[in-house]
């Protein structure tokens, strides 16, 4: 990270612009080196003279529109799934399966890009409320729910006695028994309820049909199935409120002050890029060959969870083609840096579009496979990505980490 | 307008004036190389500046395994399943979240896990020893089909006094017992050491001290007469089965960030590590003993490692409102009132394979000795060669930050205190004489002293 401190601001905001201008064109002999740690919070404001406000509101209120959207289309996909996994557990099928299977994929691709809006304790992920844990959690503690191999006893869904009825309410307080609020809900838990763990060398989990037919917990499973899906969407559209343009009490704080708005924006794009996709999702699996060590290891969907996330950056840099974007915003301080930001953009997506094996087979091999050497480019693409949206952001007048 | 512009010109033209008088103004570098400029929330999850390629990624990796949760065994993510059967917590990061210190909990109902007990017992020979039933950690969490241990109980009584200058203080004193106890009373003998999780950054600096400038500052005797002994602690390194320096831990029990870590990942989150033995599980307690393993060991070399370069690898935050008037007197009050006679200011550090680690000057603020603090803080439970009332002096770099990142004010090794100011206060023993000058002072010399440690 550069060496920037973050700007103070004590005094009302026209005051700042004009004081600042004063520091820099009075005292200032900083010349903007971001490593000299005595001068960095004069660089940075410095800086930040040079931007419009009128155009930071403007930015962050498409963002907070785009923002809105993406979360709609995600309940939306959410919702979709339910009534294909209702339509599943009234008559349990391998067609009736299959179907709910894909919602689950089509509704993946609605949430992947909605998680460019992490990092910035946000609605999505504040430590106080977040649901974020409960609605997004990895690794699954499959155990904790149902039976894996060589354990046919294990998991709520088959202690009938520990857990004689399965509700939301249940769900959320045994979580919290065992410790955070995350190991037995969400995405990757209505995951493993339909697909089951992963056993192939190539293909993705098969969990029977039957599990929902003949065995004696069946109804319990389906019950646990439903109530996962009623958690997921009532999370989903709680963060989703949150961002509504005419009651969001978050976006009202949010757009209150646009120059931080801006802030956040990009150290959610910067962490997601560097630190979340490239770490701890690419990098990780590709150090440990840990087949399973997978964001979705029960579908096998994990190729499109990169290209879902690599997405919502884009989303958010681009705001989806419209005038008032980031890229409208760092082109307006530097042009040459927001062509390298949309080059480094485009050069993750082709990267991402050689993928042609499920992500558990190209991380395997040795350095020279061609999987491993598709994903390791796309970690450093993704990390050059990182560091030049923190140095944008550094130029707009920000101190962002990328750190998570 | 121009007023403003006075007053800004002023403010720059103090903070050259005090560094010209003062050491050279990279007293903010408390971390030499391996400092960091940020103060928000993400200022203790840094990485040091300057990794690349292999090492960026082996801070990813390590990132990873540091924050993401362990899960029940079997299961499809086999890298990361064997949690407990019994545990305390299911990641590092449930204590040290955002790699910050954690408060005790509120309450029987707080989720915060941040705080656990150490518990032993003495033998027949008086050799101090595991308690047989519990082991030698209370774990107030367990998997599915397994039993909780118990859970913390905590009273506290008032504990007032006042200033010389009349003011009056208040501290709150925490007695600890255990309560639902699974498998029988643990006894009145048992012993309970109760311990606060710290903040992480800076361990691999500290690492780097040569153990001769630290054992050259031991006085075990007290020959100087100073009222300040500081012992070594000695234990093993488990990598090498050599005879170490102590250096992390509470006490100073462990001997390296490798091994810390790894004591960690077995007693706290019960997986199980090339270095360490099987799980925490006392014969009495079947259940636990029946258990699916996740892998012998759980967590492999390649992942140890990687957690070992990520937590070595934190970067240090820089201090902050260096040459103000108040941080500045304060930091001379602290040399006079004797604190930094433990609270050692600077240290150097010898070659290190990471450059920003690699020869630095450092100002961790702590001598890693052990002390006798008092009865007040005595846990009455040795700990290798450390007493019951010994304790290693804990480094103060990034202190004034803990509010920032965890949301609270809770120091000392069980987070007793609830601001900076209660903190000096708990401080007796050897520190008793800096702590009875502390009373004595002004009001206004008290506020130095504490905005000098806020700025740290």
């Amino acid at each position: 990270m550069t060496a920037q401190r973050r700007p103070r601001r004590l005094l009302g905001g026209a005051l700042i612009v004009a004081l600042l201008l004063g520091v820099a064109a009075g005292c200032g002999d900083d010349g903007g080196d971001a490593d000299d740690a005595s001068d960095t919070t004069e660089a940075s404001e410095e800086m930040s003279a040079d931007v419009d406000p009128a155009l930071e509101e403007a930015v962050a209120t498409t963002y907070a529109d785009l923002v809105f959207d993406s979360y709609d289309d995600a309940v939306s996909g959410a919702v979709d799934m339910q009534t294909a996994i209702d339509t599943f557990v009234a008559a349990p099928t391998d067609e009736s399966l299959d179907a709910a299977r894909q919602a689950w994929l089509d509704a993946r691709d609605l949430y992947g890009p909605t998680e460019a809006f992490r990092f910035y304790d946000g609605p999505i992920d504040n430590p106080d409320d977040g649901p974020e844990g409960q609605i997004n959690a990895w690794p699954m503690d499959e155990a904790y729910v149902d039976y894996v191999v060589d354990d046919p006893e294990a998991g709520i869904i088959n202690d009938v006695e520990g857990y004689p009825e399965i509700t939301a309410d249940v769900l959320v307080s045994a979580n919290e028994e065992g410790g955070e609020t995350n190991i037995s809900t969400g995405w990757h838990a209505i995951e493993f309820l339909l697909w089951g763990q992963d056993q192939s060398e190539d293909g993705p989990g098969d969990r029977p049909v039957t599990d929902y037919t003949d065995s004696p917990t069946a109804e319990r499973r389906a019950t646990y199935l439903q109530e996962l899906t009623t958690l997921l969407i009532s999370d989903l559209e709680s963060v989703r409120d949150e961002w509504d343009p005419e009651s969001g009490a978050y976006r009202e704080d949010f757009l209150s002050d646009p120059h931080e708005a801006i802030s956040k924006m990009m150290r959610g794009i910067g962490a997601l890029s560097s630190g979340e996709l490239a770490g701890e999702r690419i990098a990780v699996a590709w150090e440990t060959k840990d087949q399973e060590d997978e964001h979705s290891c029960f579908s096998d969907n994990t190729d499109a969870d990169v290209r879902n996330n690599a997405a919502g950056i884009e989303l958010v840099y681009l705001a989806g083609g419209a005038e008032d974007s980031l890229s409208a915003l760092v082109a307006s301080v530097s042009p040459e840096l927001d062509q390298q930001i949309r080059d480094q953009l485009d050069e993750t997506t082709a990267i991402i579009e050689t993928y042609d094996a499920p992500f558990d087979q190209m991380i395997l091999g040795d350095d020279e496979a061609p999987g491993r050497v598709a994903l390791i480019d796309t970690v450093e693409s993704l990390q050059a990505q990182g560091d030049l949206i923190a140095l944008a952001a550094t130029e707009l007048g920000h101190e962002i980490s990328l750190a998570i | 307008m121009g007023a403003l512009l006075l007053v800004a010109c002023n403010d720059a033209g103090d903070e050259e004036a005090s560094t010209t008088t003062a050491p050279p103004a990279d007293r903010t570098l408390s971390g030499g190389a391996a400092t960091v400029h940020v103060d928000g929330a993400g200022a203790f999850e840094q990485p040091v500046p300057g990794l690349e390629g292999e090492d960026r990624r082996a801070f990813a990796v390590g990132n990873n395994f540091f924050n993401d949760n362990w899960v029940t065994a079997p299961a499809s993510t086999e890298g990361r399943d064997g949690l407990g059967p019994t545990f305390n917590a299911q990641s590092c990061s449930s204590c040290h979240f955002r790699d910050g210190r954690a408060q005790p909990p509120e309450g029987p109902d707080d989720p915060e896990r941040g705080l656990l007990l150490r518990l032993s017992v003495l033998d027949a020979a008086g050799d101090v020893v595991p308690h047989p039933v519990y082991g030698d950690q209370l774990q107030d969490r367990a998997i599915e089909g397994v039993p909780v241990e118990g859970a913390i109980r905590i009273e506290h009584t008032e504990v007032t006094g006042e200033y010389a200058d009349g003011t009056p203080w208040s501290l709150l004193e925490p007695s600890y017992s255990i309560v639902d106890a699974a498998f029988g009373p643990i006894g009145d003998d048992v012993l309970i050491s109760p311990r606060i999780a710290p903040f992480v950054f800076g361990v691999g600096l500290l690492e780097g001290i040569p153990a001769d400038d630290i054992t050259a500052r031991a006085d075990p005797d007290d020959a100087n007469g100073d009222g300040i002994s500081g012992r070594a602690n000695m234990t093993i390194d488990p990598r090498t089965g050599d005879d170490a320096l102590g250096r992390f831990g509470w006490k100073a029990q462990m001997a390296t960030v490798e091994a810390q870590g790894a004591s960690a990942f077995l007693g706290d989150i019960g997986i199980t590590t090339p270095l360490s033995g099987p799980e925490n599980c006392p014969p009495a307690q079947v259940d636990c003993m029946a258990a699916p393993s996740g892998g012998d060991p759980e967590i492999d070399e390649l992942k140890l490692d990687r957690v070992t370069f990520y937590t070595r690898t934190l970067a240090v935050p820089a201090r902050r409102a260096v040459g103000e008037t108040d941080t500045d007197r304060g930091e001379v009050l602290f040399a006079d009132l004797g604190c930094a006679g433990c609270h050692v200011p600077e240290a150097t550090t010898g070659p290190a394979d990471v450059p920003a680690l690699d020869r630095q000057r450092i100002t961790p603020y702590t001598d890693l000795l052990l002390h006798d603090m008092g009865e007040g803080l005595a846990d009455g439970r040795p700990d290798g060669l450390a007493t019951g009332s010994e304790w290693r002096t804990p480094p103060l770099w990034g202190i004034g930050l803990v509010e920032t990142v965890s949301g609270h004010t809770r120091y000392m090794h069980d987070g007793r205190a609830r601001d900076l100011e209660e903190a000096v206060l708990w401080h007796g023993g050897e520190a008793e004489a800096a702590r009875r000058d502390y009373i004595d002072l002004s009001a206004d010399d008290r506020q130095a002293l504490l905005a000098f440690l806020g700025s740290l």
